[in-house]
């Protein structure tokens, strides 16, 4: 629901903010916006390459591993990578929450918890590549037969570590941020500036990765 | 001093209750979790099922549970529900292009595979024909087994 505001409200008649927001706020939206775009086109150009092969490989038989376990356990360690990023997008949200009621400790406490849960994808996904890696597959190299047994073209593996990787290298960024707004929060610059408005835009650029995986977890792991 | 007015006008419209915030949170939290769990169902599902229509079904069915889990997201987690309707439009709207976007290149694709297949009769006998499954967890060098072909 839009926030509720009087009809006489007058946004642009200057010296107040039309869209109620802040500049760099505004801005975080629409880089988020155009980086929805990229993702977007690779996953359409992922979608068209799909829908122009015969054949393709079937993702739980390519994705069936578990660390410790051994083979035999399709989706198990995807849907523990997705929980993972779930989880430390509610840590942010409540950072965020914790920012608004100036309450630095929660601040500290609930971005600690974000930026682990950052690393502990980022070390999942490590984990993944290198071991499709051992298996032989890799940028122009494919292992695996398509579901219907027929030979698999490099497709499959160009566009899986292309697309996870570039959404593995926001999740990195992400951390990196998250790591800054860390120790901007510890050294008190919110406290001085008296807001914590941003953190929230470091929050709107974490929530968009863990956006991001859910439509990459569907594409890739699911369908 | 207009900035600072506005920074006061920002932080003033966006103070709301903690604990309203926090269930709000715990309630999203939930929906988020218990769609995944659902969406995985219908994944261990799709594994045993071998009719083409339901295989589609259950695939269109996951990917609205994918879209409901990014309103979700967008809407409460990064708080675009509750910003000003204009704004809102101006994230939207553009959005909408991905209609066209996806439903142009998926039709696409699908148009090369059905001329390919006509035209080539040579890549549909290949696309048919079965070979032998390599062994995965021998630990190969990945460069002696570059059997991938380019399309």
């Amino acid at each position: 629901m839009a926030q509720a505001v009087p009809a006489e409200q007058k946004w642009w008649s200057g010296g107040k903010s039309p869209f109620n927001l802040e500049y760099g706020k505004l801005m975080m939206w629409y880089f988020l916006m155009s980086d929805a775009f990229t993702f977007g086109a690779f996953l359409i150009s992922y979608g068209t390459i799909r829908f122009a092969s015969n054949g393709w490989p079937d993702p739980n038989k390519v994705f069936q591993s578990f660390p410790g376990l051994g083979s035999g356990y399709p989706l198990a360690f995807v849907s523990l990578m997705t929980f993972i990023l779930i989880i430390s997008s509610v840590t942010m949200v409540l950072a965020v929450q914790a920012g608004h009621a100036m309450d630095k400790k929660a601040v500290v406490r609930n971005l600690i918890l974000t930026i682990i849960g950052g690393l502990a994808f980022l070390s999942c996904q490590a984990w993944e590549w290198t071991h499709l890696h051992h298996e032989g597959a890799w940028w122009g190299s494919n292992p695996f037969l398509n579901a219907d047994g027929t030979k698999a073209s490099t497709n499959f593996t160009n566009f899986f570590f292309t697309i996870t990787g570039f959404h593995g290298f926001h999740v990195f960024s992400g951390v990196i941020i998250n790591i800054i707004m860390l120790i901007m929060t510890l050294n008190d610059v919110f406290e001085r500036k008296g807001h914590y408005l941003m953190i929230e835009k470091a929050g709107l650029y974490w929530h968009f990765v863990d956006l991001v995986w859910v439509f990459v977890f569907t594409c890739f792991y699911l369908i | 001093m207009h900035f600072m007015e506005n920074i006061q006008e920002i932080t003033h419209h966006h103070s709301f209750d903690r604990e309203a915030g926090k269930k709000e949170v715990i309630r999203v939290t939930v929906i988020l979790t218990v769609f995944t769990l659902i969406e995985l169902a219908l994944g261990f599902w799709l594994m045993g099922i071998e009719a083409q229509f339901m295989r589609h079904l259950i695939k269109g069915v996951i990917c609205i549970l994918m879209l409901a889990k990014a309103f979700y997201i967008v809407g409460y987690f990064m708080h675009l529900k509750h910003e000003l309707r204009n704004m809102i439009m101006t994230i939207v709207v553009p959005l909408l292009l991905f209609f066209w976007f996806i439903i142009a290149f998926l039709a696409d694709g699908n148009s090369y595979k059905n001329l390919k297949n006509k035209y080539d009769p040579y890549h549909l006998e290949q696309s048919k024909t079965k070979v032998e499954a390599p062994a995965h967890e021998g630990g190969e060098h990945p460069d002696a087994k570059k059997e991938g072909s380019k399309e």
